[in-house]
């Protein structure tokens, strides 16, 4: 691919090399940082904007893997002491390498690209959607009360199979998804490894149980009926008879 | 677990295994733990604490403990139990989990068969070994209950501790029953309200769960500990409570629980 070449007379600090960077940050559509060229400032922008395209996947602009573990592993961390209920969703395309023969590489990338775009429109604004792997899409929804946990992952899957993804000159496309999910563990302190792990299982259920569905690992919480924390919370009338 | 293996709780030299729960995590457990341990120390009682929050463990930071051998070492074992009992402030003896103790979600025999075997052995050396057992009702923290001989609930008055705390209390009657549990609650804002929280536990206990109890359950109330900014300073410096301000008011209601405690057979 053709590149502009940087201005040859930037004033950098002596030493310093950025043309690399540069090259990609232009490439990448992020233009050339404002600002005096060699400043501390500008570094910084030069800096920030090298994070922000390292933590993303290039196709579809979601959280990249690196990005993901990052997040995930402050999300284990805090549950494990806050108590919070935090899901996390293991989401892969179903039958994606029939995508690939039948229609090419260019189509499996729209339908990858509709599949994030779809992931990112159904969740919070402050859930992490991420792209991990080929055909695979993880989301980490913190404080997510395990009740809602089915209602959730139910919603992400059918706007997928809901949403026909358009091809030029092929026209309309099905695409579903089979999700698996997992809370974290309250109170205990665990790892992403083993997070993710029991997600996937969820998600390899769902496969083999016919796909275009989601699986979620049954949760340990005891339910306390909502009868039961009325009398608990109700204003007290009675006699301490211990 | 059955009983039949068990001495009774007055048999001599035999320590009373208790464990101190709480459902909702940050409601000051180890805080009472320590602190009720150093009480019974005071009264002339052999005391072990055993942190028993494989994962999250934070004895060693209540207590400004920097811990070379933990249980993690005697569970792999690299080191032989002895080692790994150590003196701690307030004339206690600790048995620290560490850090190491990662993904402790689960409970594998192997693990369970270890901490069992790791009681046992205390049981003829010390009077009282509390079990500091992690929040929630995870597989590790009810199996850890189930080695105690009798439970000791920490809540405060708070409504989600309040709601965890009897979630506890629920799925213990229901998986561990006859089994003698104390409830301490902390943080306490009035005189009293200790008996107020018990009795509006024990009050939705009787109407939901000891209707399906062959022995209704009944919460003994050991105590309140009231809200004293001298808890959060003493935690903060990671100093014992007992040690530290002697005379405040909540630690005279932990040597108070500690009386109390100490008075019952168990």
């Amino acid at each position: 691919m053709d590149h502009p070449l940087p201005p040859a007379d930037l004033a950098l600090p002596a030493g310093l090399r950025l043309e690399s960077a540069l090259a990609l940050l232009r490439q990448a559509g992020q233009g050339e940082p404002g600002g005096d060229p060699g400043s501390a400032d500008w570094l910084q922008t030069v800096i920030d904007r090298l994070v922000d395209l390292s933590s993303r996947d290039a196709l579809t602009g979601l959280a990249n893997r690196r990005n993901f573990e990052l997040a995930l592993g402050r999300e284990v961390d805090r549950v494990a002491r806050s108590g919070e209920s935090a899901l996390l969703l293991m989401v892969d395309i179903d039958h994606f390498k029939r995508v690939n023969d039948t229609y090419g590489h260019a189509a499996g990338d729209l339908v990858i690209q509709a599949v994030g775009q779809a992931l990112l429109e159904t969740v919070r604004p402050m859930d992490l959607v991420a792209r991990i792997g080929g055909e695979e899409f993880a989301v980490v929804l913190p404080n997510c009360p395990s009740a809602f946990g089915p209602q959730v992952a139910d919603r992400v899957r059918q706007r997928v199979a809901r949403s026909p993804v358009m091809l030029p000159d092929l026209g309309a496309v099905a695409v579903t998804i089979s999700v698996g999910g997992a809370f974290a563990p309250q109170w205990v302190r665990s790892s992403t490894a083993m997070w993710m792990e029991r997600a996937d299982r969820q998600l390899y259920r769902a496969k083999s149980e016919g796909r275009n569905r989601v699986c979620l690992e049954p949760s340990a919480t005891p339910q306390v009926s909502a009868e039961e924390k009325g009398l608990l919370f109700a204003p007290s009338q009675w006699q301490d008879d211990e | 677990m059955t009983d039949t293996a068990k001495p009774g709780p007055n048999a001599a030299r035999t320590a009373r295994i208790t464990a101190v729960t709480s459902g909702k995590g940050g409601v000051g457990k180890t805080f009472v733990a320590a602190n009720l341990a150093a009480a019974l120390a005071r009264r002339g009682d052999r005391v072990l604490v055993l942190d028993a929050d494989l994962g999250l463990a934070n004895l060693d930071v209540v207590l400004n403990l920097y811990p070379k051998l933990t249980l993690h070492d005697v569970f792999t074992g690299r080191v032989p139990l002895d080692d790994a009992i150590l003196p701690a402030p307030g004339g206690l003896s600790v048995l620290l989990a560490g850090s190491g103790m990662l993904e402790y979600s689960r409970m594998t025999p192997e693990m369970g068969g270890k901490l069992q075997e790791v009681i046992d052995k205390l049981r003829p050396r010390f009077d009282h070994v509390l079990l500091d057992t992690g929040a929630g009702i995870s597989d590790v923290v009810l199996f850890t209950i189930s080695l105690a001989d009798e439970v000791l609930v920490v809540a405060t008055p708070e409504p989600t501790s309040l709601a965890d705390a009897y979630a506890t209390v629920k799925v213990l009657a229901a998986t561990q029953p006859s089994r003698p549990m104390h409830l301490l609650v902390n943080q306490t804002q009035r005189r009293g309200e200790g008996r107020t929280v018990r009795a509006q536990l024990q009050q939705v206990l009787d109407k939901f769960v000891n209707s399906t109890l062959a022995t209704p359950l009944r919460l003994r109330l050991l105590g309140e500990v009231p809200q004293d900014a001298a808890v959060r300073d003493a935690v903060q410096r990671r100093l014992l409570l007992l040690e530290m301000l002697p005379g405040c008011e909540a630690a005279k209601a932990m040597l108070a629980v500690a009386a109390q405690f100490a008075g019952e057979a168990g």
